[in-house]
């Protein structure tokens, strides 16, 4: 943990080597969130409610969903750049280590600019707590926080996989970007809005929902059962595969030799 | 004449090389698709009489819509490009005898169209056989479908021209992100890839409809669903036309202006 925060101090102090271009770049990313919740705005306003949903309960769930996805893609971009990292070498080098690799593609890159997302993504949830009607009490809060920090980790898992992944392709494959990038676009609303078959899918086999639509339902009162209170838990047992995927990948490692 | 024309021929033909990328791309276009359209299934569900546009109106728009993605694509940049200007290395490029506003220009639609080639017909072909209403369905009429030909086209010198006015914009900051990530987000949500225009509330959508952001996608898939008909049609096509003469030589101009003031950087 030590080691993390000198990583986490050294990407700092470097981000703010160029301090005019990281501004910029914070505000492009607030502004990247911006539209998309003017979309949700558009269609809101249009039409009152989706799926049974109104405008701040939307919120609610995005601003999860978009908060999730951007400290996961702040602290794990480093996976993000993994077949980059294997094509150039680079990857070799930290194997010599006598450190964990993951660990070490974990601290390999820091992707601060993402906090630009995260800001709006808090000032969407402060905004939607009072007013998405649901009396917030001890347990409801620690839900909420549950399903970020499950959310977290879901996004994780994915991008671990994406690297993973790239251990046989030595490319990145654009097929996951469904999930990642995807799940942040098209989970700004509750899944159930697509359906039950894609509801399942996110359930079952990656648990995108898990973070977001049962234990939505909850808060919202539209379901009592414990089990999606506690649905969240579900993302980190998803960490397990992905790891496993990960160590299975690495001992078929071969080096790409450059 | 002739060397752009091979110009163009070369980058087609390299960019129909990477099949695999392609596959992958389909294949997330696809579900990206297919996504947006169950989401308009429960915004119709909940309220037929609200939807601006048919459902299957609005299927064939957004499968036309990720067909044809990387060609009107606002955030597709060519990154060697930029490279160019912030390590100098445009220099060379300067040395040739060819215009590089012309040179670029052409280097970037023949990029977007090997790609567009590869991964549009797969996506069309499947879509056309989805069932009724979340297919593709074939243009309102032979006139729609004429005018779609002449539309894309002006689209998409009109992506290509904001790409130009990007690296120009580039040869005075040299580092480019922050601001092109401010650009490309205002296009993508003006062209209307996250949200089609028609969906835009009343009081700003005649506003959004006339700026060349509409021009690049909007115009084009209107025409095809047969949205835009008619008069309309024509004012259209003539809007696309006069923003793309203006795109295009602001662009030229700001490329002229940049270059007069070239400082390559190092050796």
């Amino acid at each position: 943990m030590r080691l993390y925060l000198k990583f986490l101090g050294i990407h700092v102090r470097s981000a703010m080597q160029y301090k005019s271009s990281f501004f910029a770049t914070v505000f492009g990313q607030l502004l990247t969130s911006f539209s998309a919740l003017l979309v949700i705005f558009f269609v809101t306003e249009r039409y009152n409610e989706v799926g049974g949903f109104t405008y701040q309960q939307i919120l609610l769930c995005a601003s999860v969903v978009w908060a999730a996805f951007a400290l996961s893609e702040c602290f794990f971009r480093g996976f993000d750049m993994f077949p980059s990292m294997i094509g150039n070498g680079e990857f070799d080098r930290a194997l010599l280590r006598p450190c964990n690799e993951i660990f070490l593609v974990l601290c390999s890159k820091l992707e601060l600019t993402r906090l630009g997302r995260l800001i709006q993504a808090a000032m969407m949830l402060i905004y939607a707590l009072p007013r998405c009607g649901v009396s917030w009490t001890l347990p409801r809060i620690l839900v909420l926080v549950f399903m970020l920090l499950g959310g977290m980790a879901a996004f994780s898992g994915l991008f671990l996989i994406y690297a993973a992944l790239s251990f046989f392709t030595l490319d990145g494959l654009e097929f996951m970007n469904i999930f990642t990038d995807g799940g942040r676009e098209h989970g700004a609303y509750p899944f159930a809005v697509y359906g039950k078959p894609v509801l399942t899918l996110l359930t079952c086999i990656i648990p995108l929902a898990c973070f977001q639509y049962w234990p939505l339902t909850w808060l919202l009162g539209q379901n009592n059962s414990l089990l999606c209170a506690l649905a969240p838990a579900a993302c980190f047992i998803f960490l397990i595969p992905c790891v496993l995927l990960w160590k299975f990948g690495l001992r078929h490692y071969k080096s790409t030799g450059s | 004449m002739k060397g752009y024309l091979s110009l163009f021929r070369i980058r087609v033909q390299s960019g129909l090389q990477y099949r695999i990328a392609a596959a992958a791309g389909i294949a997330t276009q696809f579900a990206w698709g297919a996504l947006r359209i169950l989401f308009f299934k429960a915004l119709y569900e909940t309220n037929p009489a609200a939807l601006p546009m048919e459902l299957p109106a609005l299927c064939s728009y957004i499968w036309m819509q990720q067909a044809f993605l990387a060609m009107f694509a606002s955030w597709t940049v060519d990154k060697d490009l930029l490279d160019m200007i912030s390590s100098g290395s445009v220099a060379y490029q300067l040395c040739r005898p060819m215009d590089l506003y012309t040179n670029w220009f052409i280097q970037s639609f023949s990029n977007r169209l090997s790609r567009m080639l590869l991964r549009c017909l797969p996506i069309l072909l499947v879509a056309a056989f989805l069932p009724y209403p979340y297919g593709l369905l074939l243009p309102k009429s032979p006139l729609s479908f004429l005018l779609f030909l002449i539309s894309a086209p002006l689209g998409g010198v009109t992506v290509v021209s904001l790409t130009m006015i990007v690296y120009g914009i580039t040869f005075f900051t040299l580092d480019s992100r922050g601001f092109r990530t401010v650009i490309f987000t205002a296009a993508d949500f003006l062209t209307g890839s996250l949200l089609p225009l028609p969906f835009f509330p009343e009081k700003i959508r005649p506003l959004v409809q006339l700026l060349p952001f509409a021009s690049i996608q909007d115009a084009p898939l209107r025409i095809y669903t047969g949205d835009i008909a008619g008069m309309a049609a024509l004012q259209t096509l003539a809007l696309q036309l006069f923003w793309a003469i203006v795109m295009v030589l602001g662009g030229r101009l700001l490329m002229a202006r940049a270059l007069r003031n070239v400082v390559v950087q190092g050796g």
